[in-house]
């Protein structure tokens, strides 16, 4: 496992061939976790983008060991998985649940909020690409407000994105921490980090998605950073309480300034018809967030 | 020396699972199943049992813990009731399909609209083609057999069962109970190895999604599609009759009870009226041929004790010297009939045994059902079977049906 000049392990552990969409932004970003996360890792996986990507049997592009399961279960099977090795005394295995923001802000938050409550020792990673792409971009509810998707194909999305990360903030997890891939050695850091400590672990990765957002795939990287530029996404992490921005947000945070959220909803076909009333709400939502951060980093 | 005591069903139940020495128990209270969630976790707590226990937050989540916990290794129970079993059924498939030898207590409760609960069997018969093994359990003592023979059953198989018994009328009724010694289950019931574990020693993916076509790995070797793999459940599935008669007849030399591995009789070799059913009624059923007997009636009880996989040939043969069939039930298909009559005439199509059967639909929702009331319905088809005029009819016992319809 030889290290680049960013410490990146260079083991690869999603080989060429894998069935995701052209310009993935989980892909990118799942290589960079699994890089972090090296071997002795098991993963538990909802149907979902990521399901599609890991290959149809007996085929896989992905060389780490992962169980299937129903769309409500990821993290009760991961609690299923911890305790069938710590019952077996197999306790350095990293047990990882991922599913998309789908079964994570809809289905599955019951199984998940259980789990973070009985501090489960387990990773649960949420890769957000802001809809249930998968099954052809239909409305979740982290969805932002004034999106088309197949579900809300005429009026868009009336309803604000639900602010999940704040909901697993008050599980007061040991570690919790939001990453894009448009920030690979960020993420890379975080699950670093996130593999050395004990307990649940809540990781967010907010996945471009070129076909459900509607943008060239070659702009993938271009639009994570655009999220972040312009604070619809925050970079950071609560370590034991702890708020913390961490890279590009850090920066922004203390040149207090960032982009208008046109630049960066002009650039997908999923808001094309957006009301100046609705991207007016839009900016408010997003400043009223970035403020609320500003004062958790003051402490 | 034996070691009997006076315990509920789901204190008997409770001991069972301990001397099996699960790695893994996930559960979530529901009446009345409750009191065994609670004896096991004083039993994790209290040092008894060396398990993980996993205080889920419902029961989808109960089973998924015992499926993923099974993948990595794990010897599993849970157990629910009711609608915490309909709650479970995507998972219920899910066990099944995956080959995990999964073992469950069903203690058998009606299900809402509207609320009851008491005791009937429509929870563990509307899961009954999700790909598990169910076994019905008499009374307390067969409780604690049938879960240490269940185990076994299972980790032969590779297939899920449910050990079911009557909420209240078992689960909430003392009787003695002989309790197997330890090391003799131990002898009995070696440790579980998993078939496919999730571990980083051996990378694999579990479950991934299936063409509908058979495929060819990257070594050139042509692989199960899905219907391979489900056509395999079924096949095992019928080499399951043997199985479970091996356990029971294994079990039977060990502890010497034995409880019918697929389909149990009483009084059943002369009999021309045969009671059927499953669980607590079927042996009150047999205090009702008793009864009948006394009056002359040639009455026996031929009581199924696996209802999947249902035991077509053993039923048939047990009913080979009946002339009427009265099948009992606490549970069916609404719209066609109860579920175990549709069974059991599915058994007897093409033997000659074309013999009327009365469906009778009895104690749901814990409605009493008293050995006099079987009787009586023992003794109508008789009467009119001697008259000639018995013919396949339903009736609900001890049910208010209205003015017209006499049942």
């Amino acid at each position: 496992m030889q290290d680049n000049l960013f410490k990146i392990n260079e083991t690869e552990y999603i080989l060429p061939g894998s069935r995701a969409c052209q310009g993935c932004g989980l892909t990118l970003a799942y290589r960079h976790m699994l890089k972090a996360l090296r071997e002795n890792t098991v993963l538990t996986i909802p149907a979902s983008c990521l399901c599609v990507l890991h290959g149809l049997y007996p085929i896989t592009p992905v060389t780490v060991p992962y169980l299937n399961t129903t769309f409500a279960s990821t993290a009760a099977s991961a609690s299923g998985i911890a305790a069938g090795l710590r019952a077996l005394n197999k306790t350095d295995i990293t047990v990882v649940a991922m599913a998309g923001d789908g079964s994570t802000y809809d289905m599955g938050i019951q199984a998940l909020s259980g789990a973070a409550e009985r501090t489960t020792d387990f990773i649960y990673v949420c890769y957000d690409n802001e809809g249930y792409m998968n099954t052809g971009t239909q409305r979740s509810s982290a969805t932002p407000m004034g999106a088309i998707t197949t579900t809300t194909p005429i009026l868009t999305k009336e309803h604000s994105k639900k602010d999940f990360v704040r909901i697993m903030e008050a599980h007061d997890l040991p570690y919790l921490a939001t990453t894009s891939p448009a920030y690979p050695i960020d993420l890379y850091e975080k699950f670093v980090k996130a593999k050395r400590i004990k307990g649940t672990r809540y990781m967010h990765i907010y996945s471009p998605c070129p076909p459900g957002w509607m943008f060239p795939a070659k702009d993938t990287v271009r639009m994570g950073q655009l999220a972040v530029e312009t604070g619809i996404v925050v970079l950071f992490e609560i370590e034991d309480g702890k708020f913390r921005f961490t890279g590009r947000s850090k920066t922004m945070a203390e040149r207090g300034k960032k982009q208008p959220i046109i630049n960066y909803v002009g650039k997908q076909g999923r808001f094309r018809k957006m009301s100046i009333e609705q991207l007016n709400r839009l900016q408010a939502w997003v400043d009223s967030r970035w403020n609320d951060y500003l004062r958790k980093a003051e402490g | 020396m034996a070691d009997v005591r006076i315990l509920t069903g789901n204190e008997a139940a409770a001991l069972g699972v301990k001397l099996c020495r699960p790695n893994v128990v996930a559960a979530y209270p529901i009446t009345p199943q409750s009191q065994l969630a609670e004896i096991l976790s004083r039993y994790v707590e209290g040092g008894e049992m060396r398990a993980e226990y996993v205080r889920v937050e419902g029961e989808h989540s109960a089973l998924t813990v015992c499926i993923s916990a099974s993948t990595v290794g794990a010897r599993t129970f849970t157990a629910t009731s009711s609608n915490g079993l309909l709650y479970m059924h995507e998972q219920l498939h899910w066990a099944a399909g995956s080959r995990l030898p999964v073992v469950m207590c069903v203690v058998n409760r009606g299900v809402g609209a509207p609320w009851s609960i008491f005791n009937d069997q429509q929870d563990s018969l509307a899961q009954r083609d999700t790909g598990w093994i169910q076994l019905y359990c008499r009374d307390n003592q067969e409780i604690i057999d049938t879960i240490i023979q269940a185990y076994w059953i299972a980790e032969s198989l590779y297939i899920p069962v449910m050990v079911c018994y009557d909420g209240f009328v078992l689960s909430h009724t003392m009787m003695p109970v002989d309790i197997p010694d330890a090391e003799e289950v131990r002898g009995f019931l070696p440790p579980y190895k998993a078939h496919t574990l999730l571990t980083p020693e051996a990378p694999r993916t579990i479950n991934s999604v299936l063409f509908p076509w058979r495929r060819l790995n990257p070594e050139g070797v042509l692989c199960d599609g899905y219907m391979e793999m489900r056509y395999k459940l079924q096949a095992a599935m019928t080499r399951a009759h043997g199985v479970i008669r091996k356990a029971n007849d294994d079990f039977a030399g060990v502890f010497g009870r034995d409880h019918g591995g697929l389909v149990w009789k009483y009084r059943c070799e002369d009999a021309e009226l045969v009671f059927s059913g499953m669980g607590s009624i079927a042996n009150e059923a047999t205090v009702a041929a008793d009864l009948l007997r006394e009056e002359g009636i040639p009455a026996g009880v031929a009581g199924v004790r696996t209802y999947r996989p249902f035991p077509r040939e053993e039923a048939a043969e047990a009913l080979r010297g009946a002339k009427a069939l009265v099948v009992l039930q606490k549970g069916l298909s609404y719209g066609y009939e109860g579920c175990l009559t549709s069974d059991l005439k599915a058994a007897l199509y093409g033997t000659p045994l074309l013999i009327p059967v009365v469906d009778v639909v009895a104690g749901l929702g814990g409605r009493d059902v008293k050995a006099r009331e079987i009787a009586g319905a023992g003794r109508d088809a008789w009467k009119d079977l001697q008259a000639g005029k018995l013919e396949n009819r339903s009736l609900w016992l001890n049910c208010y049906t209205g003015e017209d319809h006499a049942g």
